[in-house]
């Protein structure tokens, strides 16, 4: 307990003194010398992180987030994140590790260490009410569309196509705001609509324009870490993950529709 | 828009040289919807701060009404409005209470009646309000009994009594503490982000997740709000000064 609040008081120092120098400290030593792992996921995006009934955060991304706790032989403690501050926590270092479902950008790939082999990827598709009967993104224009804050491509299909995003926190408050007709449909990635598809909640809704900007999921680490050894032990890590089939299996564990990445990415390492 | 052009590109610059991104100057999407975001915090504050202002002014008449029912009802509101947090009200209205109100639109979509705009603006008028009405209450117990008196002896009614005599020196009592709750409510303006009104706000974090500037975006938060405050705090000052009374001091 007093060496929580002791980490929650340098945390809050460190938050305050903006001009301090970055702690050149490796984290792959910080690990395992607390011998604990703290992985930032998703604890609102079924099934790839999510909360099970007794308020675990279980799925895709907290999995594997458990096999590297094994390969360091330490324990895990896995950090909520939203796609808001799941950059930020990771410079603040409050995370070490972050797999929070995140796409990789350009702009992103300058603020954190995106980890080479990407682990996943998604596209980007609107979950529609069947009663607007939209066909293509260009109807979109003018029209109310939830989105997430903190998703890369709010500002591009909004430039593009002329969308009013109404942003929220995270899904929970987007699906809300759907299901009261607060807007017409909802922007976001197509692997969290494939579970919504198939469910009879879901009924009145549709998933009918073409799938856009499909982006590999990074696994992220410190920026000037990535080269350093914790950055190379992920890329190793990562890499088994494709080789080893691990990935494809959680696939079918967590009932993801396969994707033609982890194929795709399979067949490459052979 | 041309006319700004040099600017525009001397944050550009600046970027380029300093890596200091201000993308609300040189990017057109970003300044037009950081603009927007910056008028529709403004307009959501004036709303606020009028409506608040009418809720208190009206609460606190009926406060000293006779009927026990419009009493009982004005502690209530006061007592519910003072004692929950604005962001949870906030929730409660546009979550809940939005859910039950909603009408069928042309295309045959349930649309909710509301928008979330109006709902911030309510929400958050009833909330400065209910504080209002305590500030003026405390104005008008402030007001000297003989005063009252002399304004029922020369034929006031209630109502014009409280008019005419009792809330022009019970306002100059309170505008003091009204000056400390109207700054609270000019900030406190920026939750309405919780349920994606585009104030400013919610469009710096969307600008700062989009181009990761967070300290830049901050900082500008940071400037344009002491600065809107110290305008509210200006005006009120410069109102509080008109109408002093010379030799009256409650």
């Amino acid at each position: 307990m007093l060496q929580r609040l002791a980490i929650a008081g340098i945390a809050i120092a460190a938050g305050i003194a903006i001009s301090s120098p970055p702690l050149q400290a490796q984290t792959l030593d910080k690990i395992k010398q607390r011998s604990v792992l703290v992985v930032g996921t998703k604890a609102d995006y079924k099934p790839f992180g999510f909360r099970d009934p007794s308020g675990a955060i279980v799925g895709f991304d907290p999995d594997l987030a458990k096999d590297v706790a094994d390969r360091l032989g330490v324990k895990l403690q896995l950090e909520p994140v939203v796609s808001a501050n799941r950059m930020q926590f990771l410079q603040q270092g409050k995370i070490d590790l972050m797999l929070a479902t995140m796409n990789v950008t350009d702009e992103r790939r300058k603020t954190v260490g995106i980890i080479e082999p990407s682990y996943y990827a998604s596209g980007v598709n609107v979950f529609l009410n069947r009663k607007v009967g939209f066909k293509n993104w260009e109807q979109l224009k003018d029209q109310k569309i939830c989105g997430i804050q903190g998703a890369f491509y709010n500002k591009y299909v909004a430039e593009k196509y002329g969308a009013d995003i109404v942003a929220f926190r995270g899904q929970n408050e987007a699906e809300t705001a759907l299901r009261q007709g607060n807007c017409i449909g909802w922007l976001y990635d197509d692997t969290a609509f494939m579970e919504r598809l198939a469910d009879p909640k879901w009924a009145g809704f549709e998933m009918p324009l073409e799938t856009i900007l499909t982006e590999p999921w990074g696994a992220a680490v410190k920026l000037e870490e990535r080269d350093g050894p914790w950055g190379q032990f992920m890329a190793k890590t990562i890499a088994d993950w494709h080789r080893s089939g691990k990935l494809i299996e959680l696939e079918k564990k967590w009932n993801i529709a396969p994707s033609a990445f982890l194929r795709k990415a399979r067949a490459e390492t052979k | 828009m041309t006319d700004f052009q040099p600017l525009w590109d001397w944050f550009r610059d600046l970027h380029a040289t300093t890596g200091v991104k201000l993308t609300i100057f040189y990017d057109a999407f970003d300044r037009a919807r950081f603009f927007n975001g910056f008028l529709t915090s403004v307009r959501l504050m004036a709303l606020c701060i009028v409506a608040s202002v009418a809720i208190g002014i009206v609460g606190a008449w009926v406060q000293g009404s006779r009927s026990w029912l419009l009493r009982a009802i004005t502690a209530g509101y006061i007592q519910f409005f003072r004692n929950t947090p604005p962001l949870v009200q906030l929730y409660f209205f546009y979550f809940a209470l939005g859910s039950y109100l909603r009408m069928t639109n042309a295309t045959g979509l349930e649309v909710p009646i509301v928008t979330n705009f109006s709902w911030a603006a309510i929400c958050l008028s009833l909330y400065a309000g209910a504080f209002n009405v305590e500030i003026f209450r405390a104005g008008i117990e402030a007001v000297p009994k003989e005063t009252v008196e002399a304004a029922e002896a020369l034929g006031y009614s209630g109502l014009r009594a409280y008019l005419h005599v009792i809330l022009p020196l019970a306002f100059r009592i309170s505008l003091p503490a009204l000056n400390n709750n109207l700054v609270n409510l000019v900030k406190t303006t920026t939750i309405a982000y919780a349920i994606a009104v585009p104030e400013m706000l919610y469009v710096a974090n969307q600008i700062w997740s989009d181009e990761l500037n967070v300290t830049e975006m901050m900082n500008v938060l940071l400037v344009i709000y002491v600065a809107l405050v110290g305008v509210v705090v200006y005006v009120m000052g410069r109102w509080e000064r008109a109408l002093r009374i010379p030799g009256y001091t409650a």
